[in-house]
């Protein structure tokens, strides 16, 4: 990998000495590194709104966080064209952004509106937009993995340069789908890249009790593939692990697995009180090893960048936020009827059950009742983890 | 195109399998976005020989051998036809569709309603019993999938139907499942409609008229119950209408009820086993939209609720036979 970096970097950069292979990374200029900073912020001040709008009570389902991994999203995205396509998990809020998903669409989303992208049916970052190239996931982990080995199939069918990235946890590399999809797509030598989020958790359960592999990456030497391991809280070691792969993609050269290493530093989802996580672990990641604090030391150091710019782009990702609270809370909820809508093509609409004929809303309210759509545990669980 | 007869006028008989055969090719040249993917489908021809030439024809980029991985044959087609692909998937035997169960479930069935993304792919594969098969060589698991909302299953019984039927499931802008019964692959024939012969997804056939009771089937036991039709007319004067939903997903109701309406008497007929099957989900229809036009019960004659034995007495023994059929008429007839 780091050979083919070299040759490619040193036929666009000549200046650069042989002797210090240079870095993706270090081809952006000033202004994108700035704009690496702003996407990681961007993405942590909204999961802290969201945070508050289900404290609220506002968000109807659960909510995610991707605290403390927002360079491994943003940094990965980063690295990708206008037209490729990301398909994210979870965690990668951070991705979407990069690619064009606006934080009212989000909100709207989490508060299950019915301007929503997904117009009430999917939950909280579950949505995609082909024109901006992304793919929303389902639950199911893995399953993205084969998806999007299709679409890279039909880049690679049409000739066209473009370039998939699909993200999986730790957890989904145990799937079968997984396996099935990166060995397809290896074998086929399609143009994508396929990263591993290892953040030591599967909701409760930790990497060694889901893999005997030493490293994730190792797991690429089963399908004849590259397997490279980067720190997953440096953004720019992200950028540069991922530019190098999504280049050699589009080279025709084929797969890489890529094992970014970070940390998940909230439960699996805001109800989650994360009792299965060893004193101390938390903090430790917290303090020592933040990928905001440590990006702004670099820029400070590095570029020269002064609190004042940092504090502009921190203003222009809460007024952002801001916004796009107001415009989602005052979105209007889904007309109840619209789920009839959009299973098929042809027909278009499923006809009423014959007892809802001429019915136009199941419920007379709807505004979510206290403790709707959940059940008593969740609620308690809820409780106790915002205590 | 072996298998095909010439008749004496010149016009030429297709086989089912042939039939499917020629849909492929047909589509495949009329649309550069169709393509196949499957195991030992390309230089091999698939385990049946259905895609036998088209490598040839079409090469590899477009006739696509691939692991033995059905969930990401699946998932692949998925994410090219969201691309404006129209992937047409070959399970080797369509026993093997439950390894991507949860990819068409989950994934494409849903794919549509929840994120807006079409899923324009075929699932297609050889289905069915009476071959000696065994348990893993014969399944039918369309009522596994009937249950799925976002997804369309056809299963047609004759050469002109599977030609036709195809042929539209691959123009449609949602997932089909295709299934073909591999009895009928080289047993029935006949010489195909001239020019673009495409028929519609969702509309049963009435495939014998008839006024006393109707049959409601699909796929091989069509053939049954058009042999105890015969064998009722010939011995008790008993006049069967035969009605081939040939999709299960959508179903045709107006036929339903209109046979129902007609003959007053109704047997479902299928070859697949009996508890949560297709049958039982026609009865509720009938039940809810025909009740008083009924002058005797629904019955139901399917295979036994075993997996399907190899051995020949075994396996003649657990699915419906003509025999079967023409007792259950005669039941009905005398109500």
């Amino acid at each position: 990998m780091a050979q083919r970096t070299r040759r490619r970097e040193t036929a666009e950069r000549p200046r650069r000495s042989a002797a210090e292979p240079p870095s993706p990374s270090a081809a952006l200029s000033r202004e994108a590194r700035l704009e690496l900073y702003y996407y990681m912020r961007l993405t942590r001040s909204l999961e802290e709104r969201l945070v508050n709008l289900y404290r609220q009570t506002k968000v109807v389902g659960g909510l995610f966080r991707s605290l403390g991994q927002e360079a491994d999203s943003v940094g990965s995205a980063f690295a990708l064209e206008r037209h490729d396509v990301l398909s994210p998990l979870i965690r990668n809020l951070g991705s979407m952004l990069v690619k064009g998903a606006r934080p009212d669409e989000i909100i709207r989303q989490y508060m299950a509106k019915g301007d929503s992208p997904t117009r009430g049916r999917e939950l909280n970052i579950h949505y995609g937009d082909l024109d901006r190239g992304f793919i929303g996931q389902i639950s199911h982990l893995g399953d993205m993995v084969p998806v999007m080995a299709g679409v890279a199939l039909s880049f690679k069918l049409r000739r066209e340069p473009r370039v998939v990235l699909v993200y999986v946890g730790d957890g989904a590399t145990s799937t079968g789908a997984f396996h099935e999809g990166i060995n397809f797509a290896a074998v086929q030598r399609l143009p994508m890249v396929v990263i591993v989020e290892n953040n030591g958790y599967a909701y409760s359960t930790p990497l060694a009790k889901q893999t005997a592999v030493a490293e994730l990456k190792d797991k690429a030497v089963g399908y004849g593939i590259p397997g490279v391991r980067a720190d997953g809280n440096d953004v720019l070691a992200v950028y540069d692990v991922t530019r190098a792969a999504v280049d050699r993609a589009r080279r025709g050269e084929g797969v890489t697995l890529i094992e970014l290493v970070t940390y998940r530093r909230k439960g699996h989802a805001e109800h989650d009180n994360q009792s299965y996580v060893p004193p101390g672990e938390i903090d430790r990641w917290a303090t020592e090893n933040d990928p905001l604090d440590r990006y702004v030391a670099v820029l400070r150091d590095r570029d020269g960048v002064t609190d004042a710019e940092l504090a502009a782009a921190d203003r222009r990702a809460h007024d952002l936020i801001d916004a796009a609270t107001d415009a989602a809370e005052a979105s209007p909820m889904p007309e109840p009827t619209d789920a009839l809508v959009g299973v098929y093509g042809e027909p278009a609409v499923v006809p009423p059950l014959w007892f809802r004929e001429g019915v136009r809303s199941a419920v007379s309210a709807h505004e979510r009742a206290a403790g709707w759509g959940t059940f008593d545990g969740a609620s308690a669980l809820k409780a106790a983890s915002d205590d | 195109m072996t298998d095909a007869a010439v008749r004496g006028d010149g016009a030429v008989e297709r086989t089912y399998l042939e039939a499917i055969r020629e849909a492929l090719f047909e589509e495949m040249a009329r649309d550069e976005n169709v393509f196949c993917l499957g195991e030992d489908i390309g230089a091999y021809g698939g385990a049946f020989k259905v895609t036998d030439g088209l490598l040839a024809r079409f090469g590899e980029s477009r006739v696509i051998d691939t692991p033995i991985s059905e969930a990401a044959i699946v998932g692949a087609a998925a994410g090219a036809a969201h691309m404006g692909m129209r992937p047409v998937c070959e399970m080797q035997f369509i026993d093997f569709i439950s390894c991507a169960y949860d990819m068409l479930t989950n994934y494409v069935a849903t794919a549509r309603y929840r994120a807006m993304l079409p899923c324009p792919m075929v699932v297609r594969g050889p289905s069915g019993g009476y071959v000696r098969g065994g348990p893993f060589h014969s399944q039918n698991p369309e009522a596994a999938f009937l249950h799925t909302p976002g997804l369309k299953i056809v299963y047609p019984a004759t050469a002109s139907d599977a030609k036709g039927l195809l042929k539209a499931a691959i123009r449609d802008d949602d997932c089909v499942l295709f299934f073909e019964h591999k009895y009928l692959y080289r047993r029935v024939k006949e010489v195909m409609p001239a020019g673009d012969h495409v028929v519609p997804i969702g509309k049963a056939r009435v495939a014998r008229e008839g006024s006393d009771v109707s049959i409601i089937t699909y796929a091989a036991t069509v053939w049954k119950a058009l042999e105890a039709a015969e064998e009722l007319a010939r011995d008790d004067g008993i006049s069967v209408e035969v009605i081939d939903l040939r999709s299960l997903l959508p179903m045709d109701d107006e036929a339903i009820v209109a046979t129902v309406r007609k003959t007053n008497r109704v047997l479902v007929l299928h070859e697949d086993t009996r508890t949560g099957g297709v049958a039982g989900e026609i009865t509720a229809r009938i039940n809810e939209l025909a009740f008083e036009w009924l002058d005797a019960p629904v019955l139901r004659v399917t295979a036994a609720d075993v997996p399907l034995p190899y051995s020949p007495p075994l396996e003649d023994y657990v699915l419906p036979q003509t025999a079967d059929v023409v007792k259950a008429v005669r039941q009905l007839a005398r109500y």
